[in-house]
């Protein structure tokens, strides 16, 4: 039941970009389209459950025996990008077709915040290992349904008749706004 | 404290780092230095308008070669070079692409739904399948104009889309946004492959027309007195608007909406008229044709269907060669059209301009003997077009038909086409209804000869066109109608001196609908003549097709011609194609032309990409909502006469030409007439004054053009 609990807080309730305010620029640059979105997604979701899992382990074994906890941020920005580089040669080996359709999502990802505050959120819980795992999943996940609904609606506004200085980034932004507010009606629910 | 932590960061940095540098030893995969070198050189727009994801997948298309150096929409030819140039590619010259808008518009909007929610073409479409009476024309709501990433396309003064050509990159988005298929990629190939579809704005004339002619385009650009644009709309169809303006029975007509009205737009005077005028200018328009791209194909048979195909393939970057049978082009054409309907100096003009593309030529070789399928290609001839026509005549045995002055119609026209002795004495009989029939009727009258027809049914059922027939009548070609030849009588040295014939009356109506004639017992009547032309129909001589062992690899059919798909006109042998009277039988000049274009288009497909692509919805038959009879506010104007151009003695006694290319005054009323339909709609301005009708003025020729 707590993994549930924990999956639709993640996902709804403490939405990494609609609650949490995190990844905005990737939110706004990749949600032209719903495929775009749809890779992004999967992209951020692969990453973000690795990042936190190998973070969780540097956090644990590395960082805080050693009383080195003010130096999360950046031990975890040096792991995620290392980590980010890795999988990419990873995938462009061994799943070729994996690599081709994450596309330049996976580099982008490097300097992606959104994982970055799913790994320093699961130490923050103090998760365990399995629920940093279900947690960074369920963080992709909220991130992705965010991005392909923002995407579906500008893919409409597209054809829509919007005034000049409106359109694209603005509109946008704008529509963020909206859907953020909307997500506020989950809060108080499951966490 | 300090020290741990730099240890601890560069530790996990050195980690990292040995990590990374052992998979990248392990995991390297090599990647083609030109994909960096080529993304470099592009725009760098990242824009998608290349139909990639962005220009590093672009990059990698081209180094596949999925894409060519064309592949930046917004770099302009100079990265194109500069791509070429990483890639050592050689750069030609690029066919130009623009968005092209097939639906003109006209008075849409009490035809439009405005249903006021949602302001979107595609909307409209899913909601109510587009506007109420056209079912395929533009919507008018102008998302094609919101969707062009380059402001490329705007909405004209009639609510129809217009393209800016200056700025558009035929990127194709607007394509593909539009629920209607009204706009499309177009470059010359694509104009020259296109066959008519039945979402394509088709005015009823453009749907009859054998050779699919855009007949309301070149129409409105005469009407403008861009004489060459209309000549090059009808080059993207036929190559012969000199010869067709002449010997078209103009099927188009008899579909044109005008003759709700009044009489029908006289589509072929106006097609005659620009094309006398390109001759007559003595300055030949440039004819589009793209650079040799090395592919040899063989055109068997010099007549319109050969030439055509042959023009076209050479238009699409092939090496057509012509072979033909008699000394000269043309076939039908030159052999079996008499001079005074088509002089041979204006033919020779013709076919001269088409060959000036770059057509070789082989005349007085036969198939069959001089070559066969298998020596072409064995010479590297990659595809075979078979157009030798029909030139076998249809027998009837009759009792005597063997005597001295009896033979085919055709064999006579082609004598006469040669220039050679046709030995006509003076009294001659031509037997059958039909074209040919009347060409050597009256040619005969032209060597002097008095001329008797003789026709098994009455004059209303005659095949031949009326303008002929009346022609005929007119220079005192005798009629029997309703009589069947029995036999030939001859003279002790084998002359023919009478034809027998029995009288018929009409019966019962046989399969066909057509009341059958029967003979009349003891009507025998005789008629003296010493020379009699049989043409009661012609079929294609495929005896050639056959092997020593009798046996053809085409497939043939009961009728004598070869065996084809409809559409692509492909053989059983994948590489040969047929069209013309070949494939068809007897038939008309334009429906032969038109065959050759369609074989040019299977052909560039079949060399180019191994298949032939045949669009779903071909347009096959008359669109039946499209022909309606109730016109509304169209002023009757009068259709203009082609005048003839000789009279008396010199009509019957020489082959000068009888029909002549109407007047300047009278080819722009002509091209006024015309209502450019479309499938429905019209261009519903308000009525012009009388005195609006001045011939002068292009702005009140456009309002005349577009009055209705
Ligand atoms: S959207 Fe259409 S009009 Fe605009 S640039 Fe592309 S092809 Fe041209
Ligand atoms: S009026 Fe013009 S466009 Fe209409 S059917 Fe006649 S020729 Fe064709």
């Amino acid at each position: 039941m707590d993994y549930f609990v924990l999956i639709i807080a993640a996902i709804f309730v403490n939405n990494i970009v609609l609650a949490q305010y995190l990844g905005n620029c990737p939110f706004i640059g990749t949600s032209k389209d719903t495929g775009v979105a749809m890779g992004m997604g999967f992209a951020v979701v692969f990453v973000a459950t690795m990042a936190a899992a190998i973070t969780w382990a540097v956090q644990r074994y590395l960082l805080a025996p050693n009383g080195l906890d003010y130096l999360q941020t950046i031990a975890f920005i040096l792991v995620i990008a290392s980590l980010v580089q890795f999988v990419e040669m990873f995938l462009k080996k061994i799943i070729p077709p994996l690599y081709k359709s994450l596309g330049i999502f996976l580099p982008l990802i490097t300097t992606n915040c959104a994982v970055l505050g799913i790994a320093i959120i699961c130490q923050r819980e103090e998760y365990s290992l399995l629920e940093t795992v279900i947690f960074s999943i369920a963080s992709g996940v909220g991130f992705m349904l965010a991005l392909v609904v923002l995407a579906s609606i500008r893919e409409r506004l597209d054809m829509a008749r919007i005034p000049l200085s409106m359109k694209g980034t603005p509109i946008a932004l704008i529509l963020a706004g909206l859907m953020s507010l909307a997500f506020f009606a989950f809060k108080g629910m499951a966490a | 404290m300090i020290e741990l932590s730099i240890l601890a960061l560069f530790g996990i940095g050195f980690t990292a780092a040995v990590i990374l540098a052992v998979a990248s030893k392990v995991l390297y995969v090599y990647e083609d230095p030109r994909i960096a070198q080529v993304e470099a050189v592009l725009a760098g727009a990242n824009c998608g308008g290349c139909g990639f994801p962005g220009c590093n997948a672009a990059a990698v298309g081209v180094v596949e070669g999925k894409a060519g150096a064309d592949v930046c929409v917004v770099g302009g030819p100079e990265v194109m070079a500069n791509v070429a140039k990483v890639m050592g590619l050689e750069l030609k010259e690029m066919e130009p692409r623009l968005a092209f808008v097939d639906c003109t518009g006209g008075e849409r909007a009490e035809e439009v739904y405005r249903y006021e929610g949602v302001l979107d073409c595609r909307a409209q479409h899913q909601l109510y399948k587009g506007s109420k009476m056209c079912p395929e024309g533009c919507l008018g709501f102008g998302t094609c104009v919101q969707a062009c990433p380059f402001d490329a396309i705007r909405m004209g003064p009639n609510g129809y889309p217009v393209v800016n050509p200056e700025r558009c990159v035929a990127c194709g988005t607007c394509a593909q946004v539009c629920p209607r298929n009204v706009i499309s990629i177009n470059g010359f190939t694509d104009d020259i492959t296109h066959l008519n579809e039945v979402n394509d704005c088709l005015a009823p004339c453009r749907q009859r027309c054998p050779g699919q002619i855009n007949i309301p385009r070149y129409i409105e650009q005469a009407s403008r007195g861009d004489y060459a644009g209309a000549l090059e709309t009808i080059r993207e169809r036929i190559p012969m608007p000199l010869s067709i303006g002449r010997v078209c029975p103009q099927p188009c007509e008899t579909q044109c909406r005008r003759q709700h009205v009044d009489k029908s737009v006289g589509i072929n005077m106006i097609k005659r008229y620009v094309a006398d005028w390109e001759m007559n200018s003595g300055v030949r328009l440039p004819i589009e044709c793209k650079p040799d791209n090395g592919h040899k194909v063989a055109v068997v048979g010099g007549g319109p269907a050969g030439i055509s195909c042959a023009f076209f393939l050479r238009r699409l970057g092939y090496q057509p060669t012509i072979f033909e049978r008699m000394p000269l082009l043309g076939g039908q054409l030159r052999y079996g059209i008499p001079e005074y309907r088509l002089p041979k100096k204006v033919l020779d003009w013709e076919i001269q301009g088409i060959l000036d593309l770059g057509i070789d030529v082989r005349t007085e070789v036969k198939f069959g003997i001089d070559f066969t399928l298998d020596s072409l290609s064995e010479e590297g001839f990659e595809a075979t077009f078979l157009g030798f026509g029909a030139w076998a005549n249809t027998q009837v045995s009759i009792e005597g038909d063997d005597a001295k002055g009896v033979e085919t119609g055709t064999e006579f026209l082609t004598k006469v086409g040669l220039s050679v002795e046709t030995g006509i004495g003076k009294k001659v009989v031509v037997i059958g209804g039909g074209n040919t029939a009347i060409d050597a009727a009256r040619t005969s009258v032209r060597l002097g000869a008095d001329v008797t027809m003789v026709y098994r049914r009455t004059r209303d059922e005659m095949p031949a066109n009326m303008e002929e027939i009346i022609g005929a009548e007119d220079e005192g070609v005798k009629f029997q109608f309703l009589a069947a030849p029995n036999k030939f009588l001859k003279d002790e040295k084998g002359r023919v001196t009478h034809l027998e014939f029995t009288r018929m009356e009409l019966g019962e109506p046989d399969a066909s609908g057509r009341r059958r004639p029967v003979p009349i017992e003891g009507s025998e009547t005789r008629i003296e003549c010493d020379t009699v032309y049989m043409a009661i129909g012609q079929k294609p001589d495929i005896d050639c097709l056959y092997d020593e062992n009798k046996s053809c690899g085409l497939g043939t059919t009961r009728w004598r011609t070869v065996e084809a798909d409809k559409d692509t006109l492909q053989t059983a042998l994948p590489n040969v194609f047929v069209g013309g009277d070949l494939f068809t039988g007897p038939d008309l000049v334009i429906t032969a032309l038109g065959a050759g274009r369609r074989a040019a288009r299977s052909i560039h497909h079949y060399l180019s990409q191994g298949e032939i692509p045949i669009p779903q919805n071909l347009q096959r038959n008359m669109i039946p909502y499209t022909l309606f009879k109730d016109l509304e506010r169209v002023v009757p104007i009068e259709r203009a006469q082609m005048p003839h151009l000789c009279h008396g003695d010199n009509r019957t006694c020489s082959f000068a030409e009888v029909e002549g290319t109407i007047t300047t005054e009278d080819f722009e009323r002509e091209t006024c007439r015309c209502m450019r339909c479309g499938l429905t709609c019209y261009n519903r301005t308000e009525q012009p004054e009388e005195e609006g009708i001045s011939k002068t003025s292009t702005n009140s020729k456009k309002e005349l053009a577009s009055r209705i």
